[in-house]
């Protein structure tokens, strides 16, 4: 997973080289491509294997004759269903506060007029991320105030670069040819957009925000440092009562998750990829 | 072709902002219904952006441009350019698309029903070559370099326009499918008889696509605009003369036939003929060679006084084969080329039944040439007293 992806350009063939112009070309899958498609089915086999590991570890702790601390934190449906839900439902609205407002800003940073300034823009994002995460919430309260609200915005901002870089480097990285081509016939600006670039640019994006939702998932855990909720209280308390096992739970949790939507983003990304590439 | 302006540049400037020399200064242009006109000229002498301003893909700094005597240098640029085909060369086939999609894409925007766009696509594939079944569906990575200008040059005529740009469209293909490309792409254009403005470095191309010629020079101007066989009969400086480069005299003989040339009575005999009958033609013929016929009328061999010396028995022997013969639309080039491989350094002409016509020479052909050359020449002095 990287949040700058290499293009691969379906170029004509080179000049020069005789070719037989009528016979249809051979597309061959590259090396790559088998590898991608087949750790499609080996990521969902280790993923599921982890799962029944953590299940496994979680049904041997002898709850019953626990330490009430180890008990009280552990318990199901009192404390880790609703964290979970707490923490997906941070990582879903950041997520999507992220895409909402970066491909948009990525999109406008590559048309032409607003070109110059983009990378001061780059910059101030990449400022976000390099910015402790912790800091990030902590500057969040002195504005917004605890609460999961705060943890929310946060996060997205915090995520913002890789979808927001990968927006520019995806439209960035579309065929000059294919735009002159699509401006020769008569598209309008906003054709040239949307049937040719964001198209184009998708696998692209795709893989940014892929790494923005597993990013968040993650980040979501500190989301308790601040009342946002969610699988860090678990985290927190294991560490701060010295209690293991109670660490490993909650951490394994948060593992499992963001590994899921990994997946689901390397699905999406081989299945919204437009045909023809 | 008609004498009227499809497209017409007046005082067509590009001048970039920072620059102080314009790109391209105060161009004035013609281009006739149904024409081929070829830009031609050295790299950076801005043909290509010459090209581009007349469907403005880059905006003039000054003067106008008329599509059939309309005024569009203030029209609105997309819908213009949706009446002009263009190709370029890097053909520029979206990927994501399948070739008939890619042919519809003009249609599309000008809101055509989904059946008329289908149908035109197959119409189109068929019209470049390539069998709609086959083809409609595939995406542009399963097409070879050829197959996809193909499908460049059918997409471009999507819609219909009259008028086609083409930047050097078969300038990144293999030279046999270049040629066979071009070929293809001048038979559709008898048939079509659009308007095109058609950019290349290739004086070569040039020459084989253009019904004129527009050779440019720095800044785009014009140094000479002409048909292709007045330019390579008369270069009318050295620039031109340079760029046309050697061999322009040669090529120039592509533009003439067999036809036009008036061949004098040649010396032929029969197979029965008798020595004495052959060097008698031959002495009052004032030739070193004559020709066997057969009793068709064909022509057979060319004997020189030595091999007729034995008489008719061994006229089949003797002297050589006449090899390869001219027809009446044959060009003079075909001429000069079966000259120097001819044993006699001529080329027989045969008419329709492949009878015996006359011979052409060197001298014929000098002749020809001279007169282009003396035409082309009268041609420019009118030009400059009127």
């Amino acid at each position: 997973m990287s949040d700058t992806q290499t293009l691969e350009r379906d170029d004509a063939p080179a000049a020069g080289v005789p070719e037989p112009d009528d016979a249809p070309k051979r597309v061959r899958r590259s090396p790559g491509e088998v590898i991608n498609s087949l750790s499609l089915v080996i990521a969902p086999v280790l993923i599921a294997g982890l799962g029944v590991l953590v299940f496994v570890y979680y049904r041997s702790l002898d709850l019953e004759n626990a330490p009430t601390q180890q008990r009280s934190a552990l318990d199901w449906s009192d404390r880790l269903q609703p964290q979970i839900t707490q923490h997906l439902t941070i990582a879903f609205w950041s997520s999507l506060l992220t895409i909402v407002i970066a491909i948009p800003i990525g999109v406008m940073l590559t048309r032409p007029g607003l070109r110059k300034i983009a990378p001061g823009v780059l910059a101030v994002a990449n400022s976000g991320q390099a910015l402790p995460a912790y800091g990030l919430l902590v500057i969040g309260i002195t504005v917004g105030g605890q609460g999961q609200r705060t943890a929310i915005v946060a996060l997205a901002i915090y995520a913002l670069l890789p979808v927001l870089r990968n927006t520019m480097v995806g439209l960035e990285g579309v065929d000059r040819n294919l735009l002159e081509a699509g401006k020769g016939m008569g598209m309008t600006r906003l054709q040239v957009l949307g049937r040719i670039e964001l198209p184009l640019a998708v696998p692209v994006i795709i893989a940014g925000v892929r790494t923005a939702v597993v990013l968040t998932i993650g980040m979501a855990a500190l989301a308790a440092l601040i009342g946002g909720g969610g699988l860090g209280i678990t985290i927190f308390s294991g560490i701060k009562l010295n209690q293991t096992p109670v660490l490993l739970i909650g951490a394994a949790i948060v593992i499992l998750i963001a590994l899921v939507f990994d997946y689901a983003g390397a699905l999406a990304e081989r299945f919204l990829k437009p045909r023809g590439l | 072709m008609t004498s009227k302006a499809k497209i017409h540049l007046d005082r067509v400037a590009k001048t970039y902002p920072g620059s102080k020399v314009p790109a391209v200064d105060e161009l004035t242009l013609d281009i006739l219904e149904g024409e081929i006109l070829v830009l031609v000229g050295p790299s950076g002498c801005g043909k290509s952006t010459t090209l581009r301003l007349i469907n403005r893909m880059i905006e003039p700094s000054g003067g106008r441009i008329m599509l059939d005597g309309e005024d569009v240098t203030k029209a609105n640029p997309d819908k213009l350019r949706r009446r002009i085909g263009y190709v370029i060369q890097q053909i520029g086939l979206f990927p994501h698309q399948t070739i008939a999609q890619n042919i519809g894409t003009v249609p599309k925007m000008l809101g055509w029903d989904k059946k008329k766009i289908a149908a035109r696509a197959d119409e189109l594939l068929a019209t470049v070559g390539l069998d709609p079944e086959q083809y409609r569906d595939r995406f542009p990575k399963e097409l070879s370099g050829g197959q996809a200008q193909r499908v460049g040059v059918a997409r471009a005529l999507g819609a219909d326009p009259d008028i086609m740009l083409m930047d050097e469209p078969f300038g990144a293909i293999d030279p046999i499918t270049r040629d066979r490309l071009q070929n293809e792409f001048l038979r559709l254009q008898e048939e079509l008889h659009k308007t095109i403005v058609f950019v290349t470095h290739d004086i070569d191309e040039a020459i084989k696509m253009g019904d004129r010629i527009a050779i440019l020079g720095e800044r785009s101007t014009i140094r000479q605009y002409d048909t292709p066989e007045r330019i390579l009969a008369y270069p009318v400086d050295d620039f031109v003369n340079d760029f046309i480069g050697t061999g322009s005299t040669i090529k120039g003989l592509n533009f003439q036939q067999v036809s036009s040339l008036t061949l004098p009575d040649y010396p032929a005999i029969r197979p029965e003929d008798s020595a004495d009958v052959a060097r008698g033609k031959l002495d009052a013929a004032g030739e070193e060679w004559l020709v066997l016929l057969d009793d068709a009328g064909h022509p057979q061999r060319w004997l020189s006084t030595d091999d007729v010396a034995a008489g008719p028995s061994t006229y089949g022997e003797k002297g050589e084969e006449v090899g390869d013969t001219l027809n009446q639309d044959d060009t003079l080039f075909t001429a000069l080329e079966h000259m120097v491989q001819s044993a006699a350094g001529k080329s027989c002409v045969v008419d329709e039944s492949g009878r015996f016509a006359g011979v052409v020479e060197m001298a014929h052909l000098n002749k020809a040439i001279r007169r282009a050359q003396y035409e082309a020449q009268r041609h420019y002095e009118e030009m400059e007293r009127a």
